[in-house]
């Protein structure tokens, strides 16, 4: 999979062939041409190139051509071994933690960290002062040289998988130590240290030629690559190619370790994901239809006088094909307030960026109509337009951690806002943000201006969120899932907060949320979304007697409340969400509805108003027409 | 019989100065046979007491009791956990019938066919095809990993679950297949589970008890018609209050809810400086005094509440 990957690409499948053909040599070289390496010829010493020895012959008179292909084994073997030694090394130490516990494991890990402060080829000399010199020596210090590097990667990917609950649900389970890191950790770390293994090999080539170069590596009669370079450097002006074949051979072969190394690194992919489940494969899923919502659709539902915004065929799609909007048309006037309920996948967090101009590449945004307050959207961003945006749309989003700077202070954050869309001096827009923060109830207002973000609680970093969209006089705030991260009797205040606010000030509300109580509690009109089209749109007042999209009423029925009967099994909805990636032909939500007929499965039904103006799009949604309450009940199907 | 009792139980993070208390003496039981239903906003200590359950995370005061005897920590686990989030809760890197089969104690099932077997009965019992032990984690839904992580936790026979936000990382669409599935096997199997979840409505259909925690404590615990019709505790209050579209929903403005820092607790009753009873919105009551000094204790109320104003338990 991921691995041959690696070879398909230029690089990666070059490197490959080059080491392949190195451990080859290395394989054959010593048998095939092992006497013609060793064969001493007096007649015939130092001489320089010719038809008989291609790199000339040594001071014994042996052809440097084939010792340097022969030394090919000892060198490739060696650097093999002695990475050997580092990784089996430095993954005992860097599993050590793990495995014996918090207090002996600080230890080890310090231990490891001072080791390595130490460069590598200075460890390499010191230990081959303690090993004494020559092949074994050099093999151990050049392996316990790669070794802490090795421990402490080991050591922190160790520690990142082993924070994660499946490592605490084996050990619940009674697996024992040994097993947990065999089965459970390494696998999940094998490829990073199988990576850094291949580049540690190269490098451990380089430096036994270096160690065996210096005279403190492979001892005569035994010859390696550094060595010969050794040997041949002397003469390098009277015959520079017996030093010239071993280094290239030296060169060639690190290169071709380090070169696959570092493919392997690019294809795998470092580190490795950890992503929920892998979208499939992202082609074939594009379909025609809904590139124009049906004029029956189009603006309805829509309070009178000019709209604060104005959708109309909001298209996001991404390459590959994938459309995770597919057609979205609604209208929000002024004071209103709008939610949009939909699962993860339905499209509703997009829907939200698109109309705040906040889909980045390679995402493209299409509609046939996208005003904001009578301005089109949909042109190239003029300076005007961008002050409009900033004044009078506000945006509030999911996690309160994130969507505020840390390094700077809250005051300073909000008042920003206005100095450079409204042009306030500095104190101007300071006193400013402090009068919003008070709106949005933040306690001690001015004092809490001059802290920093992190100094807030969830709760309140979410208000002055809200309070920075206040800085402008918004015409509408888009809050996307506002309350999710934070806990109920908090996600009550920051709801009543937009409920005052727009109150207040004639402000629209565009409420996206999973939680379709929330949506129902707070909005005037709730538009459900499924598969990245609006499903239903119908008033929040309405939504639990005159909801007619199936999966509006499973999803009513589907979610207890403080009223569901606790004898009776919960509504299921069989199936699973819809991958944008994949939908079916059809009603893409078909496959899970339990009014699907042939009809279904054949073509998508369009978004058809009817005399209230609700919406909705289902063959057959009038086939609740009279039955008030949700009724579908049925015990889950194995999805 | 399974009953799972806290007694006095504490955990503290940290060393002594700039240490959090993250549980602070909290009395629990989980009687057999039942689901207790944990309540409690994030940082309220409600994780850390269940991964504290099974042993995961170490107690610096208190005991744990199985049917009166210490929680075993090797061998056979009477007590097992489900986590919040199944994409980290199995492993990537192997088949769901492999981690399944890792769960199983050696003399329940020995030789590879028996396994096999009882892994492909460990499945059907959560509504999942046996042919599915070949697929990895990857290959899944969120809410068929959920499945599998619930199999993976019966696997060992336990005698109580501790299942810790199962349904917050599921859709909403999926959330009510599980929920079906953790009461029904709770009935079938006679299980006692403690049943962790922020979500009052999604507690309240599980539960027959329900504890509500606050900065550590338990501020309040019974049946859970009793909590929910009668609520003793303002803290409980305030979350039946805050569930979107409740009936209780007051009109009032709510007092400025800032959680308290669990690095400084607050003298006398937790909740003092958040309570619309408290000291903060009456400071002329005398009585309101004991809020901020001593601290309240759960029994002599209807059912236990710590707070210095629950009604009082009738006198017989």
């Amino acid at each position: 999979m991921r691995w041959g990957g690696v070879l398909r690409t230029p690089v990666g499948a070059s490197a490959a062939a080059l080491l392949a053909a190195i451990l080859l040599l290395a394989l054959v070289a010593p048998v095939l041409w092992g006497d013609r390496a060793d064969a001493v010829d007096t007649r015939a010493i130092l001489r320089g190139p010719s038809a008989e020895h291609w790199m000339g012959t040594d001071n014994l008179g042996r052809d440097i051509f084939f010792r340097v292909l022969v030394a090919t084994r000892m060198s490739v073997v060696l650097a093999l071994l002695a990475t050997g030694i580092g990784v089996a090394t430095g993954l005992l130490l860097g599993t050590a933690p793990l495995v014996l516990g918090a207090p002996v494991g600080r230890l080890v890990t310090a231990a490891v960290n001072i080791a390595v402060a130490f460069p590598g080829l200075l460890l390499a000399l010191f230990f081959a002062v303690i090993f004494g010199v020559g092949r074994t020596g050099a093999l151990l210090a050049i392996g316990f040289a790669i070794a802490p590097g090795f421990a402490r990667l080991t050591h922190t990917l160790v520690a990142r998988v082993a924070g994660l609950d499946f490592i605490a649900a084996a050990r619940l389970a009674g697996v024992g130590r040994g097993r947990l890191i065999v089965r459970h950790v390494l696998p999940n770390v094998g490829e990073p240290l199988i990576v850094n293994a291949t580049i540690a090999a190269g490098g451990a080539l380089l430096a036994f030629a270096g160690l065996s170069f210096l005279g403190l590596g492979v001892q005569p009669p035994a010859y390696d690559w550094g060595r010969l370079l050794g040997d041949g450097l002397g003469g390098i002006y009277v015959h520079p190619a017996a030093a010239l074949a071993p280094g290239v051979a030296v060169v060639v072969a690190g290169l071709a370790f380090n070169l696959f190394g570092e493919a392997l690194a690019k294809g795998i992919g470092l580190p490795t994901a950890w992503g929920p489940v892998p979208r499939g494969p992202r082609s074939g899923a594009t379909r025609e239809g809904g590139t124009s919502m049906s004029p029956r659709a189009r603006a309805s539902g829509a309070s009178a006088g000019d709209p604060v915004l104005a959708v109309d065929g909001l298209q996001v799609s991404f390459p590959g094909g994938v459309r995770p909007v597919r057609g979205v048309g609604f209208t929000v006037g002024r004071g209103e307030a709008v939610g949009i309920v939909g699962e993860s996948g339905s499209g509703k967090s997009l829907t939200a960026l698109a109309i705040g101009q906040l889909i980045e590449e390679p995402g493209q945004v299409r509609a046939d109509r996208l005003e904001f307050l009578g301005e089109n959207l949909l042109t190239r961003p003029t300076p005007a337009r961008r002050r409009l945006l900033g004044t009078s749309l506000a945006m509030v989003f999911q996690d309160p951690t994130t969507s505020m700077n840390p390094s700077q202070r809250v005051g300073r954050q909000l008042a920003e806002v206005a100095e450079v869309h409204q042009g306030m001096s500095r104190r101007q827009a300071l006193a400013r943000a402090v009068d919003r923060l008070r709106t949005v109830r933040i306690p001690a207002a001015g004092r809490r201006a001059r802290q920093f973000p992190h100094e807030f609680s969830g709760g309140m970093r979410q208000r002055a969120t809200i309070g920075m969209g206040l800085m402008g006089s918004p015409a509408l705030i888009i809050a996307d899932e506002p309350t999710t991260a934070l806990d109920v009797t908090v996600q009550r205040q920051v709801l009543r907060l937009l409920a005052g606010i727009r109150a207040a000030d004639q402000v629209a509300i565009l409420l996206i949320s999973h939680d379709i109580a929330v949506v129902g509690q707070v909005c005037d009109r709730v538009l459900v979304m499924y598969a990245g089209r609006i499903v239903e749109d119908l008033p929040a007042a309405e939504l639990r007697t005159h909801a007619r999209h199936p999966y509006t009423r499973a999803l009513l029925a589907a979610v207890p409340d403080m009223t569901t009967d606790r004898n009776q099994p919960l509504a299921a909805i069989p199936g699973r969400p819809a991958d944008p990636a994949r939908l079916p032909e059809g009603c893409a939500f078909a496959p899970r509805c339990p009014l699907a007929d042939e009809l279904c499965t054949r073509s998508d039904p369009q978004l058809v108003a009817d005399d209230h103006g609700r919406r909705v799009a289902c063959w057959h949604a009038d086939a609740w027409a009279d039955r008030p309450a949700p009724v579908v009940v049925r015990i889950g199907d194995p999805r | 019989m399974s009953r799972l009792t806290f007694e006095n139980v504490t955990v503290r993070f940290g060393g002594r100065r700039r240490g959090l208390t993250a549980v602070d003496g909290v009395d629990l039981t989980v009687p057999d046979n039942t689901v207790v239903g944990l309540v409690g906003e994030s940082g309220s200590g409600k994780s850390t007491l269940a991964r504290a359950a099974v042993g995961l995370t170490p107690l610096s005061g208190g005991r744990i009791l199985l049917d009166g005897a210490p929680v075993p920590s090797h061998g056979r686990r009477p007590l097992q956990m489900v986590f919040q989030d199944p994409y980290s809760s199995l492993d990537p890197r192997m088949t769901i019938g492999g981690t399944i089969a890792e769960a199983i104690p050696r003399r329940d099932a020995t030789g590879a066919p028996a396994r096999r077997a009882e892994v492909a009965r460990l499945l059907e019992l959560v509504d999942l095809p046996a042919d599915r032990a070949a697929l990895y984690p990857a290959q899944l839904s969120g809410g068929q990993r959920q499945r599998v992580a619930l199999a993976r936790a019966l696997a060992g026979r336990p005698e109580v679950i501790i299942a810790d936000e199962i349904t917050s990382a599921l859709d909403v669409s999926i959330q009510g297949t599980v929920l079906n599935l953790v009461r029904d096997l709770q009935r079938r199997m006679r299980l006692s589970m403690l049943f962790i979840s922020h979500n009052l409505a999604v507690v309240r259909y599980v539960s027959d008890v329900i504890a509500v925690m606050y900065l550590g404590r338990i501020v309040e615990y019974g049946p859970a018609d009793d909590v929910l019709s009668d609520p003793q505790h303002p803290y409980t209050q305030e979350l039946l209050a805050a569930v979107p579209g409740s009936a209780t929903a007051a009109e009032d403005e709510p007092t400025v809810a800032e959680p308290t820092d669990p690095h400084h607790p607050p003298a006398g009753c937790r909740f003092h400086p958040r309570c619309p009873i408290g000291p903060l919105v009456h400071p002329d009551r005398p009585d309101r005094r004991a809020c901020r000094e001593t601290e309240p204790v759960g029994d002599g109320h209807r059912h236990r509440a710590a707070c210095h104003f629950a009604v009082p338990e009738p006198v017989r």
